[in-house]
């Protein structure tokens, strides 16, 4: 996991950003001269200080954030834009050097998830690795994965316990573990009133959380408990948060805005696993392309008994169990 | 009540209903000050949710909508149930409804501005409200209920404050409003009225995800308690405006009203019967949320109490309104209509909203209990709701009542 770089940068730590590209740097300075322009001409006076020229600029950037456009209306200039105001906000408010990408879906892929659930033994590591991937409000102890410990004789999380708090595995016990499946028919994305989520080509669901205006139907509609409010501000330890981010994926969340598994959007368009695939010490979990009739999701999906949850609701999500 | 003589002009009628709105005797500035205080209070609780989010109320992942969003459930009815009054006075031309539909009018423009508050005060992101806006933002129309929610109630508000406001600025100067100009548009409201409750009560039926809304009787249920609860309410609004004022209604409107109440109630019993037997006939999985309402579920009982006294109580005063043992004395009635519309409020909002919601999809049962921030601020928006209904009224009898002392 060489991406997971909260390692050694001490808090205030004052490292240079790494250059990515020529071409977004340039786009930065070029905000970043426009932002304190139009900050100078909003106070109506030359900034005389750098302390009042960076409270101008934070005032210029906030504003322009807050009429910007839905992600989807946004043309690449745009998407360039706006992340780099969002990792200069960082920076200037928590000496944070963020990475955001805004990178597309992959051509052909459908991404599909499996879990077996005759090997999983409920040592959550993926719901740890999630909490530390996805910056996920540590005070709220917000999860995108929930672990039920099961009787046998069930196949109904709603029948298992998942507040369990003590070894694993248990004789006689197995683990189910839910997040937000995906669905083709997603019943959260027709009730958002802002159509500020969606499902993009690759089959993941998203949110653009600067486009939500939190009322939560997307909640009520989801029949799995697939989504999280943000209550409060996220708090994360500085030293803890995950630096690379996607403008739909891991980005910190704003106070009073729904967020929710996003098949590690960051990590999973680049080609890698979601976390909590390559956390998993049992390897109960398959993710993969299900366009491609060579991955392993296809071969469990047609060599296993496999089931979904909830088939009645016609919602047809991408997240299967299966039994070995 | 002051009755100078008409003025012409637009800015003279904004004045006087400024002038008549802030003058007044004792005890109605005591009254006034009480809405300023419930809405100073309401302001300042919600200082606190501006600050720390949604943390500061009751609510969480499973229970995600609470106390806001079900006064704001309730409330649509009450302002659609206006129709009740609008319909005999415009359509079959009863005089008698003719001269109170205007507080009806009254009562559904301030239960909506409660509407449009509770909406904005539960979410998470206010700022973004504009997001909504069609044109400028994204409105998600008409794939989510939602979005047609926000067009239903901003158009039935509209509606009942552009229809009234036209009547009355011509009365206040004098001369008789063009019906045929009107018209029209009353006729929309009524199928508005209609509409405002079927889209709120398919924003939750139309959750398959949830079980105790995913029910097609849930529509017809809330326009048969909003036909109840509403005229309740406004019985009590004519009884006070009856007492207080010189504009003297007559006992002929109190008895159509009840006739009104008592075949709603009636019927919204029945259903409510109706959907009690099918939750507990053949109990299902479907049915877990039912049971957390009616009996309690694994211990979490906090909803039980609630809606027994809430059904007990809507019984009660259902049968004093139908059998009307005090042969029309109002010190029975009122009281009863008094009951009937708390009852009602008990049950369609909390008792429908919260249950929904628990268990979880995931079968995890918590309790819901609204904070001193959410009864705060639901305190202002009632007040600030109050406040509304007041002013309009205010400004509409004495106008009605100049208007009529000039034709006679």
């Amino acid at each position: 996991m060489s991406n997971r770089k909260k390692t050694d940068d001490a808090p205030g730590n004052d490292t240079t950003l790494p250059v990515q590209n020529s071409r977004r740097n340039f786009l930065k300075g070029l905000s970043i001269a426009a932002a304190a322009c139009s900050a100078s001409l909003a106070t109506g006076c030359l900034p005389t200080t750098a302390r009042a020229a960076e409270s101008g600029e934070q005032f210029a950037l906030q504003w322009q954030e807050y009429f910007k456009k839905h992600y989807r209306l946004m043309t690449q200039k745009e998407k360039d834009e706006t992340v780099a105001r969002l990792e200069r906000q960082a920076k200037l408010q928590s000496g944070l050097d963020l990475q955001i990408s805004t990178q597309a879906p992959r051509e052909n892929v459908l991404y599909g998830y499996a879990f077996n659930i005759t090997r999983c033994e409920g040592f959550m590591e993926c719901v740890a690795a999630c909490i530390k991937e996805n910056n996920l409000d540590r005070k709220a102890k917000t999860q995108y994965i929930r672990v039920f410990e099961m009787e046998p004789g069930q196949l109904d999380p709603g029948t298992g316990d998942g507040k369990y708090f003590h070894e694993v595995p248990v004789d006689n016990k197995f683990y189910m573990a839910v997040q937000c499946f995906h669905c083709e028919k997603a019943p959260c994305i027709k009730a958002c009133p802002t159509k500020a989520t969606w499902r993009e080509p690759d089959g993941i669901v998203v949110v653009d959380y600067d486009w939500c205006i939190g009322c939560r139907y997307c909640q009520a509609a989801c029949p799995y408990f697939g989504r999280r409010f943000n209550w409060a501000k996220p708090s994360i330890p500085k030293e803890e948060i995950n630096r690379k981010q996607h403008y739909l994926g891991n980005r910190i969340r704003p106070m009073g805005k729904m967020e929710k598994c996003t098949f590690c959007i960051q990590r999973t368009r680049e080609g890698k696993l979601p976390a909590c695939v390559e956390a998993c010490p049992t390897g109960s979990r398959v993710f993969g392309n299900l366009l491609d009739p060579e991955s392993e999701i296809r071969f469990v999906l047609k060599n296993k008994k496999v089931f979904r949850m909830k088939e009645d609701l016609g919602t047809d999500p991408k997240f299967w169990y299966f039994i070995d | 009540m002051k009755s100078t003589t008409p003025r012409q002009g637009l800015m003279a009628f904004v004045q006087d209903v400024i002038i008549w709105n802030t003058t007044g005797g004792f005890g109605l500035q005591v009254y006034r000050g009480l809405l300023v205080l419930g809405m100073a209070t309401g302001i300042f609780a919600y200082s606190f949710q501006a600050r720390f989010g949604l943390s500061v109320t009751g609510m969480n992942d499973i229970v995600s909508w609470g106390f806001y969003i079900s006064n704001f459930t309730f409330l649509v009815g009450v302002a659609a149930a206006a129709v009740m009054l609008i319909l005999p006075a415009y359509i079959f031309h009863d005089p008698d409804f003719h001269r109170v539909v205007i507080i009806g009018e009254g009562v559904a423009v301030g239960a909506l501005v409660m509407c449009l508050s509770f909406i904005m005060v539960d979410l998470g992101g206010p700022l973004q409200a504009w997001h909504l806006i069609p044109g400028i933002g994204q409105f998600n129309f008409p794939s989510s209920i939602l979005a047609w929610d926000v067009l239903v109630l901003n158009g039935y508000l509209l509606l009942n404050g552009l229809v009234p406001l036209y009547i009355l600025y011509n009365h206040y100067q004098g001369r008789k409003a063009d019906e045929k100009k009107y018209r029209p548009f009353v006729f929309l409201s009524i199928f508005w009225a209609f509409s405002i409750h079927m889209v709120t009560a398919f924003l939750y039926q139309g959750l398959p995800a949830r079980p105790f809304w995913n029910n097609p009787l849930m529509g017809p249920r809330f326009l048969a308690s909003a036909f109840a609860a509403g005229p309740a309410l406004i019985t009590l609004a004519l009884a006070i405006i009856h007492h207080i004022t010189d504009y003297k209604i007559d006992q002929k409107i109190f008895k159509k009203l009840r006739l009104i109440i008592v075949v709603s109630a009636i019927i919204n019993l029945i259903m409510l019967f109706s959907e009690i037997f099918k939750e507990f006939y053949f109990p299902t999985h479907h049915s877990v949320s039912a049971t957390y309402l009616f009996f309690g579920l694994h211990g979490h009982t906090s909803l039980v109490p609630w809606i027994w006294t809430s059904i007990s109580v809507n019984i009660v005063s259902t049968l004093v309104l139908a059998f009307n043992p005090g042969k029309d004395n109002p010190k029975v009635l009122l009281p009863a209509s008094g009951f009937l519309f708390v009852a009602i409020w008990m049950e369609k909002g909390i008792g429908l909203i919260v249950p929904g919601l628990i268990p979880s999809p995931l079968g995890e049962v918590v309790d819901y209990l609204p904070t001193w921030v959410e009864l705060c601020v639901t305190l202002g928006i009632f007040s600030l709701g109050l406040t509304v209904v007041t002013w309009l009224i205010r400004a509409a009898l004495i106008i009605e009542d100049r208007y009529e002392k000039l034709l006679s």
